[in-house]
């Protein structure tokens, strides 16, 4: 199993009546509530946090994109990539964004991503969220009607971009490009791997069944809602015949490691509550536009009391933040019950991708620190040999080609 | 409510439903949010003194799927082809909120094709100062309250009548919504401010005195850019949605000024 660390990269500094006081921590939280200074302070603790996770021995490192978002300090992704492309030598760099409809041309995307994969060695993991309705529609103002139209032909103009041969033009539906030519070009080839995140649309096991790319269920509500997402996306898989390789998915738990799940309580309970609490404060009003949720995930939900519970627990949730843990938001504990808890909902889930979330809320650097050391010395040695045996992961970076030869110096052109 | 007609006519983007009742003059009517799922009140008021013939609009219940149309010229035509397959040409038009930002695009790009024009509450413009509510920022399921004085009402109208279709009825009711995010995403302002001069025709504005969706000051706005004569009347106890809210009134209004 690859083990990955993910960051949102939270603000730290929202007030304790945040939730009393103001509308939402997204879309339109007030301004000046963001310290620049503190921004300062917290970037660079982030990353340090990611390169430190590279060094003892996580398979990769994520990174994702929100805006206008104090819980997601990542406009850009690629800004933080970049950086970490430089810092670290063995982690994949999985960019779990670029929200591909929100860029014209899309062709900024193929650059950036190909500059990433060339920088860092072919570690790049190119992730195409569709992006949430805050982010999307709210935040970068994009028309709900055709944004998911938008988004699947940004994925294929970006494809296209990294695997023709010959500049190329583009006569798409919202894209018309005389010449596309993506310079730089990317190190793994055809092209990085492509792992879309998903939150239970049908469409989105389909695009990823249809295309090959990896599914990742990225809640904060853990295995629990991560179940129906991925059940779902299973089936999308059985129904189109597609070999059931646990690498094809991927999915994102919160997690406390400490000596024992007294100790865990006691550590984790005040950054999970800071995330439940204040930075899931969000407006329900901005989360449904219209088209954003299409009209055969509106029947399957209509049609489905799995989805339909599901749904209920996240909102349960939403309003009550006491059962984080009880529930499985966060798995907390001893390693070895972290182990065992994660082993029995990777192989439940049948996935072979387990991207985790060690720093949540308002989580100090030590104490952010604490869980990655322990999770790294004592959980990771239990659960990373889970599939590796059975399955081979065609869905991750292949790093540098090997050297077959020693090219030419230039100038000395054959005769 | 006495029985109204519907027939279907053929148009390029596909079939359209097409709801008439009453005798006299030919009066348009072009639905707002939502479209029409059901007949109304207000439609049945205005039957009573014309010929009212509402065919419904790309995406909304009744007319064909707007999903193939991409910008301002497709979506048009198709309402411009729906207006013509609907035997309106040269009648009268009224057109509500979103279907009313569609009528002053007929109107200002066929003008010989609209006698006189209604507009209640037209989306179109937008000013910083005083800003379009966004109708779809609104808690789950509660776009009723920006919409109409008579919320409770109008959450009631759009429900399937017998509760044994609630999923067809809430996927009609979701590409209406799509419809008109098509139309009016971000702001509600489709530019017809470069296109206002040319609307010719004899404009009533219609304003219910409790809009919370389009400010009552945007009817000056409109009147001071159309082509030809307007003018305006506020109703009383009405939101956005002035001819569902106040059927009778606004009827009344309308028939004074269509004659």
């Amino acid at each position: 199993m690859k083990v990955m660390w993910f960051h949102l990269m939270p603000y730290q500094d929202l007030p304790v009546d945040f939730k009393d006081k103001h509308n939402s921590v997204w879309v339109d939280i007030d301004p000046k509530l963001y310290d620049p200074v503190a921004g300062h302070r917290l970037y660079n603790e982030y990353i340090d946090e990611l390169v430190y996770a590279d060094k003892v021995g996580f398979d990769g490192i994520c990174v994702n994109e929100h805006h206008a978002n104090a819980y997601g300090l990542m406009p850009s992704p690629n800004l933080i990539a970049s950086t970490l492309a430089r810092e670290t030598k063995n982690a994949a760099v999985c960019v779990m964004g670029n929200s591909v409809a929100l860029y014209n041309p899309p062709t900024r995307v193929a650059e950036e991503m190909a500059m990433l994969d060339c920088i860092s060695g072919g570690r790049l993991i190119a992730g195409f969220p569709v992006g949430t309705p805050m982010d999307t529609c709210y935040a970068y103002g994009q028309n709900p009607s055709n944004l998911r139209e938008r988004y699947y032909e940004g994925i294929d103009f970006v494809m296209r971009a990294w695997r023709e041969e010959k500049p190329f033009s583009y006569n798409g539906r919202f894209n018309q490009q005389r010449y596309v030519n993506a310079w730089p070009r990317p190190i793994q080839k055809p092209n990085p791997p492509v792992w879309i995140p998903g939150g239970g649309s049908v469409e989105t096991w389909d695009l990823c069944a249809k295309n090959s790319f990896v599914y990742a269920s990225l809640s904060y509500f853990g295995h629990q809602a991560s179940k129906v997402s991925l059940a779902g996306f299973w089936n999308a898989m059985k129904e189109r015949k597609k070999e059931r390789n646990p690498f094809q998915a991927a999915f994102l738990q919160f997690v406390g490691v400490g000596e024992n799940r007294k100790e865990a309580m006691d550590l984790y309970r005040e950054s999970a509550d800071y995330f439940y609490g204040r930075c899931l404060h969000t407006d329900p009003s901005y989360a449904n536009p219209p088209g954003y949720t299409t009209e055969a995930t509106v029947r399957a939900r209509v049609g489905s009391q799995v989805m339909q519970a599901a749904e209920a627990s996240r909102r349960r949730v939403r309003q009550d933040t006491s059962d984080i843990f009880d529930a499985g938001h966060v798995v907390i504990g001893s390693p070895d019950e972290v182990a065992d808890k994660l082993r029995a909902v990777c192989k439940e889930m049948h996935v072979g991708h387990l991207m985790l979330l060690l720093h949540y809320g308002n989580m100090s650097a030590q104490l952010t620190r604490y869980n990655t050391d322990l999770f790294a010395k004592k959980v990771l040695p239990q659960i990373k040999d889970l599939f590796e045996n059975e399955w081979e992961d065609k869905w991750w970076p292949t790093g540098m080609p090997a050297v077959t030869e020693v090219r030419a110096p230039m100038g000395a052109a054959a005769e | 409510m006495s029985s109204y007609k519907e027939t279907f006519v053929s148009t390029q983007l596909g079939k359209v439903r097409v709801w008439e009742k009453g005798r006299g003059k030919r009066v348009g009517f072009f639905a707002g949010v939502g479209g029409l799922p059901k007949w109304t009140p207000f439609l049945d008021r205005l039957s009573e003194n014309y010929r009212v013939i509402a065919p419904a609009l790309p995406g909304f219940p009744g007319g064909p799927s707007s999903e193939p149309l991409d910008g301002p010229l497709d979506w048009v035509l198709a309402v411009g082809d729906a207006f013509d397959a609907a035997g309106l040409d040269g009648g009268d038009l009224i057109g509500a909120s979103i279907g009313g930002a569609l009528a002053m695009e007929v109107a200002a790009i066929w003008p010989g094709s609209v006698r006189k024009l209604v507009l209640i509450s037209p989306f179109g413009l937008f000013e910083e100062a005083a800003p379009v509510a966004d109708i779809f920022a609104q808690p789950p399921n509660r776009m009723v309250d920006v919409l109409s004085a008579k919320p409770a009402e109008l959450g009631a109208y759009y429900k399937d009548p017998d509760g044994a279709n609630a999923g067809d009825w809430e996927v009609q009711t979701l590409n209406a919504n799509i419809a008109a995010a098509a139309i009016i995403w971000p702001l509600g302002d489709t530019r017809i401010a470069k296109r206002l001069g040319r609307i010719g025709a004899d404009t009533l504005l219609v304003w219910g005195d409790g809009d919370k969706v389009i400010p009552q000051s945007y009817a000056k706005r409109f009147a001071a850019g159309l082509g030809g004569k307007s003018k305006t009347q506020i109703i009383k106890g009405a939101g956005h949605m002035a001819e569902f809210d106040q059927p009778n009134a606004v009827a009344k209004a309308v028939s004074a000024f269509l004659g």
